[in-house]
């Protein structure tokens, strides 16, 4: 339900970022969504795709990578992923774990293509 | 000729409501302000438990209400009956509150004066467990006569909740729910998570609702004399 919000919020990102890239193209937003950020991937797409279409940036897409909920282990300090909500150490078996991955929504990185023409001065 | 490159982004995605979020924790960090954040699907009791907790609590407690809704100000009416400060916040259709609504509403408040701020969201158990309000804690609420794996169906909101209160408590005898089946559902999306079990109408698990409220603020309170204390001997 919120993914719109969170598309516009993409674009906006991408807006500021090409500030720094006037003559770039925008083609692929990278994002890592973790399992436990809320966020549904299909509806995400559908809602980006849909403000993008019919504007310059019709053919910008998203990559998104899904992360797994990780642990930490306060004895011998190995990160792993939780497995069947399975949240007891595998390494040294202890219980006491601590969340430390699973419910990120950050960028990665933005693809972008620039005209030759615009990198070098024409002679 | 065209050439294509990856620009690293090293950024959450909602990096401007994080900001605002963190700003806000820092003011109420400098008031020495509890701020808790209740979220729910619609119909769970967070009003219902906002409005006991408003007639139970200790009077010399200052309390303030944030209180979200797509639309209607009956929230609101119905919290400010008990005399403390209450501000509806309609969202018009948002199915969230967001940094940026609180930063709004507590323009209008002096900050010094509240101690315990509560902001009851949009009844959602879904997008509001996305946005960061500088909230010190998330409180989740889930009601009887709803379903005893709904932490399995919505983990995010029980991961990132401190405390569960679970609601309705009294129809216990005449819904299809176990609450044993609910609270290790909620332990295998959160280990060690807090669980209290609650029932505004029957009036039944405030105490330990209460009590819990109490535990918040006090560490709220030590830290703010503490720090009161450091810059005083400066």
């Amino acid at each position: 339900m919120h993914e719109l919000s969170i598309a516009e919020s993409i674009l906006e990102a991408v807006r500021k970022e090409l500030r720094a890239h006037p003559n770039a193209r925008p083609k692929r937003v990278g994002l890592r969504i973790g399992e436990l950020a809320a966020i549904d991937s299909d509806s995400l797409t559908f809602c980006f795709e849909s403000i993008v279409s019919g504007t310059d940036w019709a053919s910008l897409t998203l990559d998104i990578k899904r992360c797994p909920p990780l642990r930490v282990c306060a004895i011998c300090n190995s990160e792993f992923a939780v497995i069947d909500y399975n949240s007891i150490c595998p390494d040294c078996a202890c219980p006491n774990t601590t969340p430390s991955g699973g419910d990120e929504l950050d960028f990665d990185y933005l693809e972008v293509e620039t005209d030759e023409l615009d990198r070098t001065p024409a002679a | 000729m065209s050439s294509t490159e990856l620009l690293p982004l090293n950024s959450k995605v909602l990096s401007e409501n994080q900001h605002i979020a963190e700003e806000l924790r820092e003011r109420f960090r400098v008031h020495g302000i509890l701020c808790l954040n209740l979220i729910s699907s619609p119909g769970s009791g967070k009003t219902a438990l906002l409005e006991r907790t408003l007639a139970s609590i200790d009077p010399a407690t200052r309390v303030a209400v944030l209180t979200g809704d797509i639309q209607t100000d009956n929230d609101a009416k119905r919290l400010a009956r008990f005399g403390f400060p209450v501000q509806q916040i309609t969202t018009g259709g948002t199915c969230h509150l967001d940094g940026r609504m609180i930063e709004r509403h507590l323009a209008a408040w002096n900050l010094d004066e509240i101690d315990l701020l509560f902001i009851e969201n949009v009844g959602n158990l879904v997008c509001p467990s996305s946005y960061d309000l500088g909230e010190a804690s998330k409180i989740v609420l889930l009601s009887v006569t709803e379903g005893d794996d709904k932490p399995l169906k919505y983990p995010s909101i029980f991961f990132k909740s401190d405390l569960f209160v679970l609601t309705k408590i009294d129809l216990l005898p005449y819904v299809p729910f176990s609450a044993e089946a609910a609270e290790a559902n909620a332990r295998k999306v959160h280990p060690g998570m807090e669980i209290i079990h609650a029932s505004s109408t029957a009036e039944h698990g405030l105490d330990a609702w209460l009590a819990w409220l109490k535990r918040r603020m006090a560490r709220v309170q030590m830290a703010f004399q503490q720090e009161s204390l450091v810059q005083s001997g400066n």
